[in-house]
């Protein structure tokens, strides 16, 4: 009696947990697809095609209202700014702006350029991956629709990628909003403590600014090491790379050029030198733990004479003190020789599949060339506006910091001595390689030659991927 | 035992499991389709969005051989004592002394008090911490008053101090849990027990050894399998405090995870990683499961 009564129970129950099963497996089976096979879309060797006929009649935002889906970065004004200035000029644009920090945006782009609302204008990380996948609009129609390619060469250049995913050439993939540039920026009344009547000529001489410093019981040199911002110690290693070498062999391994390598004799020298600038105490102890804004607010307060920072925080230092920020290209190894520096567009893209993909262009044109824009971009971004030669940089407010990073930037571009970040070279060698060893050197837990040596392991082993 | 008309039951079944359906389609969806696409793409190697290519368990072998990814996992390890065995310990000892001593309204105090970082969310509670424990941080200038002006440092970025400063902060926060746990555990022991060890003159912490440990082990084995996990997955305390920094020091399998998946874009080696930890996960779990078990039969 009993056992039948079970057994009936069960039996019931087990047809019951067919249906449940069922609803499993539909669930089961459509998650075993190959990953990707069924989202893939157009592959690298076949760019998206180009804008034909509306780019004939001159790709425009038109007169019925458009709403344009952006993505830009958290804490960055000058996007925002232009966006607000471009609609009062054209009231038919409205925008959609999302917001968030580089390093989410970052981990975020490949999917919210594959997905069923892709931005029409997205600050860009890295770009050559989400090329190869097809994700980026290729914007050689516009080059010539607007006449791009009669700008410097150069400032297309870092945007560009061949068939063979090497950047530096090829077709375009993404527009500069601006042009930056990076060096060291001063504290004029401490640099006066230490005697800095002029910018040093030569590494020698910061050097010697930096133990005059040093013995004047003053920081030498702020920076940021802590992971959640990435090891800022990579701008003084990138600064003495160049100095000591040529760019050309930094600019192909950040290009992804076959057989290129970190680890070279320039660099090494390089590395050694910022080896013995964290033993000598030139920088924070507490370096590591120091984030990007810290650094930055700690400087503004006075802590540091010197800091390697991009014309991007312009604004700040204006802020934080007043006629008091001064700044310089970082020297060469020998007085006289040709200064470098690193120097990359505000990366913006247009998503393969945007929908308003002619009005993000238009913008991207209007940016460089519209006279209110390019005063935007100076005065909020800090930075040149790049477009064509004959219009002229506009004017910073008199005592900025601008100013200095602006002539600067004329002095690298003599030198052609403009390069990209070596953080940029893959999607995760700052986070994986850089920020790591960098942060190990501090701890004494790595040498100038190890760090070379790591990050160029690391590197061939995501290229491998 | 009561009969009941064959088709009475089978309807009962059948509504049974139609009032469950709901809770399980989620439960399918959310969990079980991700954990099978995990354990599908650890089988390749996948950009996350380009094509895949099936490579078998290579990703599984990187796992193993990556000294890197390795550490990862040394690291959690090391994270248990932090987060589990502090927590836990101290928590007997704590909800033991409340017991006797905080009755009343300064007990609900206490309680409240320690609880609190529980209530806290994890991000917010890292931001917080990350600043007590800067180089002039709150944590410094106490010890400096104190004249060990000599061991101050930053602490969260100091190679040495990193991992056990992440795993205060983590045992920081799940102490609260583990003493209410504790606590509530406790009132449901017979005082009579305590009555009688006193008359046979067992003293404070005889008591606690012979009667109070033995009659938690359940509350025990819960609380060692939560903060457990949350040692094995942790992920918010160590991606707000240090990032995985410096170096790798306290860089962490649920962080590794994101970062491979994410930013270096291999989602197949971040699913092996994945499911290694599942693995992990449960093997660490079980036997904690069994000791709670044990004590009910």
């Amino acid at each position: 009696m009993f056992s039948s009564e079970a057994i009936r129970r069960v039996r019931a129950d087990l047809r019951a947990a067919r249906l449940g099963a069922l609803a499993f497996s539909v669930v089961l089976v459509a998650a075993c697809a190959t990953p990707g096979a069924v989202t893939t879309p157009t592959p690298s060797s076949q760019p998206s095609t180009a804008p034909s006929a509306s780019v004939a009649a001159g790709p425009s935002c038109g007169t019925a209202p458009v709403e344009l889906n952006a993505y830009f970065e958290t804490g960055f004004d000058l996007p925002f700014k232009l966006s607000e200035e471009f609609t009062k000029q054209f009231p038919n644009v409205t925008w959609k702006i999302s917001q968030d920090q580089f390093t989410n945006l970052m981990n975020a782009t490949p999917r919210l350029l594959s997905g069923d609302n892709p931005p029409d204008l997205i600050r860009l990380p890295t770009m050559v991956s989400l090329v190869k996948d097809g994700l980026l609009k290729n914007l050689d129609g516009y080059v010539t629709a607007f006449g791009w390619d009669k700008w410097p060469a150069a400032q297309l250049a870092q945007n560009r990628v061949g068939a063979d995913g090497t950047r530096g050439a090829g077709s375009l993939y993404a527009m500069g909003l601006n042009y930056s540039l990076t060096g060291v920026f001063y504290n004029k009344k401490l640099a006066a403590q230490i005697g800095m009547t002029t910018p040093p000529k030569t590494v020698a001489e910061f050097e010697g600014l930096l133990s005059k410093a040093k013995s004047a019981g003053l920081l030498p040199i702020m920076v940021w090491n802590a992971s959640a911002s990435g090891g800022g110690l990579a701008f003084p290693l990138q600064q003495l790379m160049a100095a000591y070498g040529p760019t050309q062999p930094i600019n192909d391994w950040i290009f992804q050029k076959k057989g290129a390598t970190i680890d070279t004799a320039a660099n090494l020298t390089a590395a050694q030198h910022l080896q013995q600038w964290i033993q000598a105490g030139y920088f924070p102890t507490d370096a590591n733990a120091i984030q990007y804004t810290d650094a930055n607010a700690r400087f503004g307060k006075g802590e540091g004479v010197f800091i390697f920072n991009g014309d991007w925080q312009d604004a700040g230092y204006d802020k934080d003190i007043p006629g008091n920020a001064g700044f310089f290209v970082f020297p060469s190894a020998q007085a006289g020789g040709s200064v470098a520096a690193m120097s990359a567009p505000l990366t913006y893209g247009i998503a393969t599949k945007a929908k308003r993909a002619d009005c993000a262009a238009f913008f991207f044109n209007w940016v460089a060339t519209n006279e209110k824009a390019r005063q935007i971009d100076v005065s909020v971004g800090g930075s040149n506006p790049g477009g064509p030669t004959n219009l002229a940089i506009p004017p910073a407010a008199a005592g900025s910091v601008i100013n200095e990073t602006l002539a600067a930037g004329g002095d690298v571009a003599k030198s052609n001595g403009a390069m990209d970040f070596i953080a940029n070279a893959t999607g995760s060698i700052f986070a994986q390689g850089w920020t790591p060893e960098l942060q190990k050197m501090v701890g004494g837990k790595q040498t100038a030659d190890g760090l070379l040596k790591a990050v160029q392991a690391e590197y061939e082993k995501e290229l491998k991927q | 035992m009561r009969t009941l008309p064959l088709r009475r039951v089978r309807r009962q079944a059948v509504v049974g499991w139609l009032f469950v359906l709901p809770a399980l389609l989620m439960y399918a969806a959310f969990v079980l389709q991700p954990v099978v696409l995990t354990v599908q793409y650890s089988l390749y190697r996948w950009d996350g969005v380009g094509p895949a290519t099936f490579v078998g368990l290579s990703n599984y072998e990187t796992v193993l051989s990556d000294p890197n990814l390795l550490g990862t996992i040394v690291n959690a390890f090391r994270l248990i004592v932090f987060f589990s065995f502090i927590p836990v310990t101290l928590g007997l000892v704590v909800a033991s002394i409340m017991r006797r001593v905080a009755a009343g309204s300064l007990g609900t105090v206490a309680r409240t008090v320690l609880f609190l970082p529980q209530v806290i969310p994890l991000v917010a509670a890292g931001i917080v911490w990350s600043w007590v424990l800067s180089l002039t941080g709150i944590f410094n200038q106490l010890l400096t008053a104190l004249g060990l002006a000599g061991v101050t440092r930053a602490w969260l970025g100091d190679f040495d101090t990193a991992l056990p400063a992440v795993g205060f902060i983590g045992a920081w926060v799940l102490l609260g849990l583990c003493i209410v746990l504790l606590l509530t555990g406790m009132t449901k022991i017979d005082p009579a027990l305590y009555e009688s060890a006193r008359l046979d003159g067992a003293n404070a912490i005889r008591e606690f050894i012979a009667i109070t440990i033995p009659s938690l082990r359940n509350e025990i084995a819960v609380c060692l399998t939560v903060t457990v996990i949350a040692a094995l997955a942790a992920f918010d305390i160590v991606y707000v405090s240090t990032g995985g920094g410096p170096g790798l020091a306290t860089m962490v399998p649920g962080l590794q995870i994101y970062v491979l998946a994410f930013s270096a874009r291999q989602v197949g080696l971040a699913s092996a990683l994945a499911v290694a930890l599942i693995v992990l996960v449960l093997v660490v779990i079980l036997p904690i499961q069994r000791l709670g078990r044990g004590s009910v039969e």
